[in-house]
């Protein structure tokens, strides 16, 4: 299961003096779902780009299937759609994935088989400039499936999808990974990536800024308390779980960064002090709270954030 | 509409990984079989192409034939004696006659078609979906020139056609004796044909890689072939030295290989626009496939170097 897929060492790419990856150095391992998150800009589709080999990299290195990025025996092996799907617009849909398909050497049943996959096989007749938005990002889905690749990089895929698109969207996804086949998925809906990926990087201005599984990144276990008088709270808040754990939130509650099985204690001890009790309960933080703390503060100095 | 992704084939045995490992060769084969599956499919090729033949045609034969007929002086024709005329319009004068179009506006649409196959894929970005199926961003590109060759033997076999025919007919309906062109006459107007045609063809294609853009690369190849080379030319009569410049030009090759095939031996004794006779044909030749060739590893380099963007 750790088997490595793609590595990365200080992969960078500077555009004259603008450094738009800044030796970014991750892993992705065999059948994973990895999701590289960031803000619009982060450096995400230049990252990808890099180990397609549709972009040399300034320095650093990286392996993308034991091989070299862009190398062809790499890339016959991962499927990518990147950048928003690039077709023939004067060919039906069918008719692009049959000259992808002859690209790679495979023959025009498999073209018609990855149509059927994404379900356009209905408007596979149709010219491309004829698709909506989303039905051309899904035949750029169907191109990265041509010739079931052991890769897959995926870039922002259910952009331009509607709620049903991205929902389907993510179960492909899921079948994909339970079939064995590795997925490298960079979007900035935290959502998407919370549900479906096994591991994720967040990269904030070209450098990545953490890795790690989303259980891991959501991480500590807070409470959310709300009792009077709230000076009383805290006090007693600071005196179970620690000086640093407790935190003031807008509207009075307290956020204390202390387990679970805390809460009987910390009630107890609040009733004893003399407050009053209004509500006790695990305060679970999103992906978001979390990918907000990390791209807006300096990663050292992780400043909290209020609930949501 | 229906919007449920299907889930993946329930045997996981990825196809990709069992593929052999490809050749260069393979990889190059690849490439041309998808190139010219997408190429025979444009539209704007097989417009180009049309107007080319339509043109060809009417320069060529029609227009001669009706002045011919009307006994008027019609297309820079004046004064010359009909027979002569019907001489130019009979099959014995293909070789001649076959390459007077393609040096300025066959080359120029040719150039446009190259320009276009190549330009075009930056703003679709299917090179960049071209580039991540595998067979490497050389072979890709290589199978674009491969196709872009077969087009340009087609597009010259379909000029042949069209001449023959038209002379056949046209000596048929004057009732004149059905004089052959020689065959080996035929053969270097056909090799010259294809020499000039690839040439221009391979500069399109080389313009288009290097714009990244089918507009800019028409645009700026057009006014080259069309304007660059005749003013300077025309600067050449006057600024000693240049000429040695100006005879080396594309232009000045595939004019003179038009030149050289007996081109200026028309009727009315000037060729079309562009022959020229400042070349002999094998140095023009020469000329010709040596512009070709390096157009050719231009593109091929520079796409395969350059960043996809």
């Amino acid at each position: 299961m750790n088997e490595t897929i793609v590595t990365t060492n200080r992969l960078t790419k500077r555009y004259g003096s603008h450094t738009a990856v800044d030796a970014v150095s991750l892993t992705v391992h065999r059948g994973e779902v990895y999701g590289f998150l960031g803000p619009n800009g982060a450096g995400k589709t230049t990252t990808l780009r890099m180990l397609l080999g549709l972009a040399r990299p300034s320095s650093g290195s990286a392996t993308v299937l034991g091989r070299a990025p862009g190398s062809p025996d790499a890339v016959h092996h991962t499927g990518a759609l990147i950048e928003g799907p690039g077709f023939f617009p004067y060919l039906s849909g069918r008719n692009n994935l049959r000259v992808m398909a002859r690209f790679q050497g495979l023959d025009d049943a498999d073209a018609d088989a990855a149509l059927a996959r994404v379900d356009l096989a209905s408007r596979g007749s149709d010219p491309f400039r004829s698709y909506s938005l989303g039905m051309k990002q899904r035949l750029g889905v169907a191109a990265a499936l041509l010739g079931e690749p052991d890769l897959l990089v995926l870039d922002e895929p259910t952009n331009g999808l509607d709620p049903a698109g991205m929902a389907d969207m993510r179960t492909l996804i899921v079948n994909l990974a339970r079939d064995g086949h590795t997925v490298l998925l960079s979007s900035h809906l935290l959502a998407e990536v919370q549900d479906i990926c096994d591991r994720i990087g967040v990269i904030s201005g070209g450098r990545l800024v953490t890795e790690s599984t989303v259980a891991d990144l959501r991480g500590r276990s807070a409470l959310l308390v709300r009792a009077e008088p709230v000076d009383v709270a805290l006090a007693v808040a600071m005196k179970v779980a620690g000086d640093d754990a407790a935190h003031l939130l807008d509207g009075g509650g307290l956020r204390v960064d202390a387990p679970a099985a805390a809460a009987p204690r910390l009630t107890r001890d609040l009733v004893t002090a003399g407050a009053d009790v209004l509500e006790i309960r695990p305060a679970e933080r999103s992906l978001e709270d979390v990918f907000f703390e990390i791209t807006d503060a300096d990663p050292v100095g992780r400043s909290s954030t209020e609930e949501s | 509409m229906d919007q449920t992704l299907n889930s993946p084939h329930p045997t996981g045995s990825p196809a990709r990984s069992d593929a052999p490992a490809q050749s260069a060769s393979a990889a190059l084969a690849r490439s041309t079989r998808a190139e010219l599956f997408r190429l025979s499919r444009w539209p704007v090729l097989w417009v180009l192409v049309g107007v080319w033949l339509v043109l060809n045609l009417l320069f060529a034969y029609v227009f001669s034939y009706l002045a011919y007929r009307s006994g008027s002086g019609a297309f820079g024709t004046a004064d010359v004696a009909p027979d002569r005329l019907l001489a130019d319009l009979a099959p014995e004068a293909i070789p001649r006659l076959l390459t007077n179009g393609m040096p300025m506006f066959g080359g120029a649409i040719m150039l446009i078609l190259g320009a276009l196959a190549t330009g075009s894929g930056y703003g679709w970005g299917t090179w960049k979906t071209a580039a991540l199926q595998g067979p490497g961003r050389p072979a890709t590109m290589g199978g674009t020139l491969l196709s872009l060759a077969v087009v340009v033997v087609g597009v010259v076999a379909a000029t042949f056609v069209t001449d023959l025919g038209s002379a056949v007919l046209i000596s048929s309906v004057e009732s004149q004796t059905l004089a052959w062109p020689e065959l080996a006459d035929t053969a270097r107007a056909l090799g010259g044909s294809l020499l000039i045609f690839a040439m221009w063809t391979a500069a399109g294609a080389m313009i288009g890689v290097v714009t990244r853009s089918p507009a800019v690369g028409v645009g700026l190849g057009l006014v080259w072939a069309l304007a660059v080379e005749n003013l300077l030319r025309g600067v050449a009569g006057v600024l000693d030295g240049l000429e040695y410049v100006t005879d080396l030009l594309p232009g000045t090759a595939a004019g003179s290989m038009a030149g050289a095939l007996g081109g200026m031996d028309t009727a009315d004794g000037d060729g079309a626009p562009g022959v020229l006779t400042v070349l002999d044909g094998g140095p023009a030749a020469l000329l010709l496939a040596g512009y070709a060739v390096v157009a050719a590893v231009v593109t091929v380099a520079l796409a395969s170097r350059r960043d996809v963007e």
